[in-house]
């Protein structure tokens, strides 16, 4: 390239989106560049990036209301953003939208022990509000594994779970009040503070619609006491099958624990070349159960878990001794998914749940299935809500293999389904699940599913191309993945 | 899967006798049946079906017809060592979710809204509509479960849900103080079930095994002379929602007599809530959700969640 093209280039009319986007934000916080538009192209998922368009990073709810008057403007869509770390594809952007990243909307704004509250920006990470808590005696309960980067606005986007939503229930439990900016660019409040809000609960529909019915701004969470007391036992079982029917008994005898966790063999293996966090590595699968709340109560049903696990044939029973040593059971548990890793260069985490009394059965079927495909598979998964998560773990650059990976996939979806389970209990649907969503839903349930979508975003601006299968509007995927014109690539 | 199977021949029936056309309601046990407006005399009145349909304790979930009376519900939890989180007060299934409205130990057995994990309807076009799942964890698409809860009917007309269920407690005691602070109480012990103040007195549901009880008691009676009694108050008539801050800040001048669930924000007074504005933006998001939803305006005409 000559000097002269090259200078005509650097004074080539700017694309009249920056322009405009750069007139209602500080033009350092808005990025055009390939290499950061091609880092927001994917999330954490197997699936194909997208095109994003223009990165804007405000930090205020008058900048995203201005960001989202400028692409009701341009003609553009707009997809929020947080850590990137979803499993669904919901963040990948389509239809090169503006991408609103809440990574600089990242302050705990208020907290209110006395009324069990906290205000937060959406950019607030899961795991440093509840360190925030800690000192106070109260922690945010939701804590999916991804914790230590997630941030807020994306569990609310994606009505996360975690380990210890067992008990205490998933984000939708937690959340009050959300400040929204409507895909026309109104800020409005959903919600509050008081317990029956006059209206629609159009904060519960918000919670969970994965970025389409607007970008939420401000959060009001809820604070949960920390527990005076906590147990946390380690069963290990020859059999999975009887690890999932502990699973069911504990529930059966009226225990609601903390958390009930299991992981296989394989897993088990990994985490512990990993971690070195004590799991018994020749134990056919390991239950991770946790009860928490009032010392004589938590003893009680600790004791019960141990009967409830020899009753179940369990090979051992241990307590931990310590707060050191419980830490360590759940540093092994939380970096499971780093620990996979070693055995191959690529996994896909799925995310199904069946019933409890389903889950010996249902593991048995994914793993004839993944035999049958010839890919190797892990569990760890939240047993006591009936969330499997098998991880698929394989080499990409073997040719074929992907296809495999999504064959055998597909196959696990399905037989959820066929035990009465659902798509997905904590990762969402995204574009990952889009094409199973008439199979566990009627054409008039996804007709109105998509009804409540248009009260909220009738010109599909908010992250279009997502959750609802072809056929509804907002999701032309087809016409989302090619260019729009004026569109450089 | 949720094709309908032959078993659901009580929900078809509903559908055809709710049909197409005419302005039309559900009739439960009409205990709240003043709720959000007089319905339009114009309305015809038809009966949700009845009946449990599955119970698997293990789950901690229960399929139930909406016309189902709450106290057949929670008869039948019960014989399992179970309840719900749906108030007792003669109504229906059907009605308590429509209505919306949470007991007065939702600290100890959660709200309605977070109860519903599947809810069935039959649409303003006489379509059997699902949203939901019926597992106790799930993020399958939009939630129509939430967006049914406290619509009164409509949206569409409740007749069958799925809800989560919960295990009652070994033990379980109500005590009551004078004059001391409800706020200090709530937050000396560590889950309280309710915690209920009139402006003087303090009632408080605490649940759980015996010797954790007698632990939380022994803390409170550093705060105040606590007595056992045998149940909450008996609550004024009408039906406030407060931040719970303000719901512990209460005058009997301002509402009458009172009862305020502290933590919260639940008041039952002498006196009528003011009637609540909705914030425009949000008027117009609810005013399209009901045209998407009922175009012709047939589902319980002239009641609105909205007041």
């Amino acid at each position: 390239m000559s000097l002269l093209s090259r200078l005509r280039r650097r004074h080539a009319p700017a694309d009249p989106l920056v322009v405009a986007l750069q007139d209602v934000l500080d033009p350092q916080r808005v990025r055009n560049d390939g290499a950061e538009r091609s880092l927001t192209s994917h999330d954490a998922s197997v699936f194909a990036g997208g095109l994003s368009g223009p990165i804007c990073f405000p930090t205020t709810t008058a900048e995203v209301q201005a960001i989202t008057r400028v692409a009701v403007e341009h003609g553009r869509a707009i997809v929020p953003r947080g850590a990137g770390t979803g499993l669904a594809g919901g963040a990948i952007p389509l239809g090169a939208p503006i991408v609103v990243s809440t990574g600089k909307m990242n302050h705990i704004l208020k907290v209110d022990t006395e009324n069990r509250v906290a205000w937060v920006q959406p950019g607030v990470i899961n795991l440093d509000l509840s360190r925030h808590l800690r000192p106070k005696g109260f922690h945010f309960a939701p804590d999916p594994s991804s914790q230590q980067v997630c941030t807020l606005g994306g569990n609310v986007a994606n009505n996360s779970g975690g380990p210890h939503c067992l008990a205490y229930g998933v984000t939708d439990a937690h959340v009050l009040a959300i400040e929204v900016v409507l895909p026309n660019g109104e800020a409005v409040m959903l919600g509050g503070l008081d317990p029956e809000p006059a209206g629609y609960d159009l904060r519960g529909a918000f919670v969970g619609s994965e970025g389409t019915l607007g970008i939420a701004t401000r959060i009001a969470v809820r604070l949960t006491k920390n527990p005076p007391a906590v147990r946390t036992l380690l069963l290990s079982f020859a059999e999975t099958r009887d690890a999932a029917q502990t699973v069911s008994d504990i529930i059966a005898a009226g225990i609601v624990p903390a958390a009930l966790e299991v992981m296989d063999q394989r897993m088990t293996v990994a985490v512990e070349n990993y971690v070195a966090a004590g799991y018994p590595t020749d134990a056919a699968a390991v239950l991770l159960a946790e009860i928490e709340g009032l010392p004589a109560g938590v003893e009680i049903d600790a004791g019960r878990i141990g009967d409830i696990g020899r009753a179940n044939n369990a090979t051992g029973v241990r307590q931990a001794a310590s707060d050191e040593e419980r830490a360590l059971l759940w540093k092994g548990r939380k970096t499971a998914f780093g620990a996979v890793a070693q055995v191959a260069p690529d996994y896909y985490l799925h995310d199904t749940v069946v019933p409890r009394a389903a889950l010996a059965d249902m593991l048995e079927k994914i793993y004839e299935i993944c035999e049958r495909y010839d890919i190797t598979v892990m569990n760890v998964f939240h047993a006591g809500d009936g969330n499997l998560h098998p991880l698929l773990v394989f080499d990409a650059r073997v040719e074929g293999t992907l296809e495999r990976v999504h064959a055998a996939g597909a196959e696990i979806v399905r037989a959820s389904l066929d035990a009465g389970g659902v798509l997905s209990g904590e990762h969402g649907i995204g574009v990952e699940k889009q094409g199973f969503m008439d199979e566990m839903f009627s054409d008039a349930d996804l007709d109105h599913q998509n009804r409540l979508r248009n009260a909220f975003d009738p010109t599909c601006r908010s992250n279009p191309g997502k959750v609802l299968p072809m056929g509804h509007s907002c999701a032309d995927i087809q016409a989302l993945r090619a260019m729009p014109t004026g569109v450089w690539g | 899967m949720s094709a309908l199977t032959s078993t659901d021949e009580a929900l078809h029936a509903f559908a055809a006798d709710v049909g197409q056309a005419d302005p039309i309601a559900v009739e439960g046990g009409g205990t709240r049946w003043q709720i959000g407006g007089v319905l339009h005399g114009s309305a015809r009145l038809v009966s949700a079906p009845v009946g449990i349909v599955d119970y698997r304790p293990e789950e901690m979930v229960i399929t139930v017809r909406a016309g189902t009376p709450v106290a057949e519900l929670h008869a039948v939890l019960g014989e399992a060592g179970q309840r719900s989180s749906l108030p007792e007060r003669g109504g229906t299934v059907g009605g308590a979710v429509a209505v919306g409205e949470s007991r007065l130990d939702l600290l100890g057995r959660g709200s309605v809204r977070d109860a519903v994990l599947q809810v069935r309807y039959v649409s303003a076009e006489g379509e059997i509509v699902t949203g939901g799942g019926p597992v106790v964890k799930n993020v399958s698409g939009f939630n129509v479960p939430k967006l049914m809860v406290g619509s009164l009917g409509t949206l569409g007309l409740i007749a069958e849900v799925v809800l989560r269920t919960n295990p009652t407690p070994p033990a379980s005691q109500w005590i009551r103080a004078a004059d001391v602070d409800p706020v200090a109480v709530r937050n000396a012990v560590l889950r309280p079930s309710s915690v209920l103040w009139n402006g003087s007195s303090t009632w408080v549901l605490l649940e759980g095994h015996e010797k954790d009880l007698e632990h939380e008691v022994t803390a409170l009676s550093s705060i105040g002379e606590f007595v056992e009694v045998d149940g909450p108050p008996d609550l004024p008539p009408y039906r406030w929602s407060l931040p719970p801050a303000d719901a512990a800040a209460l005058h009997r001048e301002t509402v009458g007599g009172f009862v305020a669930t502290i933590g919260v924000g639940t008041v039952h007074a002498d006196t009528a809530a003011p009637k609540r504005e909705l914030d425009p933006a949000i008027a117009v998001v609810t005013e399209r959700m009901k045209t998407l939803f009922d175009p012709k305006g047939r589902l319980n005409p002239g009641r609105s969640p909205q007041t």
